[in-house]
């Protein structure tokens, strides 16, 4: 396969997954890099590199349409970055320090372990917890629009949100994804944030999030452009027209079969780690 | 007193992803065009990892290659700015804190957009 059509097909996957991951809120990433490295040899690094920057720029892109809309909480969204950005600096640090291998290993369990999460349902709603003086103080208690008016809403657990934050970030540096899932847990369930802020929040700090390891992949020559252009494009224009389609839908088979597809290559990913055939 | 809320510096983040991903988005199509022309036939090998070329890795590298309308580095010098993206947006909110007079949340901003310089000068 000659560079032409290999840029081509990687396009045309690339939108699918960056279309699928739009309309299921798993995110496309997830799935870029296995399928790179499983079906196409792409040496995992490279492959975790060109798709930090796909990231970016559907995190980016959808991030532009949400923030008009007043959904997310650039108090909550700033506040919790202090956590993703110091997290994803080490964890591309520690990208360099761990095998190939048991990078594969990492990134499965990883995959397994957002696929089973956004099989859950959200946050019961109701709690008993008191709302967190540090939010007070942080002005992080805010509303969100809604057909019956605005919605108010009280933050907590304001510290265990910030390290939660940190472990996402550390993940998402780690693995080269945006790791939306572990954002919306820490705000959901541990913050008690509702959920459409959680995830239009969460939406928003991926971008900054993966910008800050993706310095430290460009000086560490994880970033080819060759492989980051098709991928960049296509689960960009992917993602575009997937959120144009969604609107206010619940696709549950589509949500469910995506799901078995990360499943699937999970657990190829772990196979391939652990017979060190990657 | 400046007029300043969360809810317009939110739009006003709105239109400056919009037009840092569309013109980084153009800047990487315009380099792929070059780059398929001059590269389009060669075999692509990405199944061992060599690393990037000094002068793929480096800010002063990429624009210099970009200059020479070098198609590699012309598609890295898109990727860069979409990298910038995100930090333009946390500088813009640095910005935006100081117009609402909130000093917690300038201090708090600073220090994202020390981490996200730090992280691209190569200073990490």
């Amino acid at each position: 396969m000659h560079i032409a059509e290999f840029s081509g097909v990687i396009f045309l996957i690339s939108a699918l997954a960056g279309f699928l991951g739009a309309l299921t809120g798993l995110g496309g990433g997830v799935v870029i890099t296995p399928v790179l490295t499983l079906m196409f040899g792409v040496d995992l690094r490279y492959a975790i590199g060109a798709t930090l920057v796909s990231v970016i720029a559907t995190s980016s892109g959808a991030a532009a349409a949400y923030v008009r809309e007043g959904f997310s909480s650039i108090r909550i969204g700033m506040f919790l970055e202090i956590g993703t950005t110091v997290g994803a600096v080490f964890g591309a640090f520690l990208n360099t320090k761990v095998p190939v291998p048991a990078l594969a290993v990492i990134f499965g369990m990883v995959l397994l372990y957002s696929a089973y999460l956004s099989a859950q349902p959200h946050h019961a709603g109701h709690t008993t917890e008191q709302p967190d003086p540090l939010a007070v103080t942080l002005k992080m208690n805010s509303s969100y629009p809604s057909p019956e008016g605005p919605q108010a809403y009280v933050v907590r657990r304001v510290k265990t949100g910030l390290g939660l934050m940190f472990v996402a970030g550390t993940v998402s540096g780690l693995l080269g994804i945006g790791s939306g899932a572990l954002k919306v847990i820490a705000m959901d369930r541990a913050m008690r944030i509702p959920f459409k802020v959680s995830t239009t929040t969460s939406n928003f700090m991926i971008g900054v999030t993966a910008a800050a390891s993706a310095g430290l992949y460009l000086y560490r020559g994880y970033i080819d452009p060759g492989l980051a252009m098709p991928v960049m494009l296509g689960a960009l224009a992917g993602s575009l027209i997937g959120a144009r389609i969604l609107v206010g839908a619940e696709p549950r088979v589509l949500r469910m079969v995506f799901g078995v597809v990360v499943a699937v290559l999970a657990i190829e990913m772990i196979y391939s780690g652990l017979t060190g055939r990657i | 007193m400046p007029a300043w809320t969360d809810e317009r510096s939110e739009q006003a983040i709105g239109l400056l992803l919009r037009a840092g991903v569309m013109a980084s988005v153009a800047m990487v199509a315009g380099g792929a065009v070059f780059y398929l022309i001059r590269h389009g036939g060669e075999l692509p090998q990405y199944g061992a990892f060599r690393g990037e070329p000094e002068d793929l890795r480096s800010v002063g590298g990429i624009v210099a290659g970009s200059i020479h309308l070098r198609p590699r580095h012309l598609v890295q010098l898109g990727l860069l700015m979409l990298i910038a993206v995100p930090v333009a947006r946390v500088a813009f909110s640095v910005y935006a804190f100081a117009a609402e007079r909130d000093w917690t949340f300038v201090a708090i901003t600073l220090v994202v957009l020390a981490i996200l310089v730090a992280s691209i000068a190569g200073l990490i």
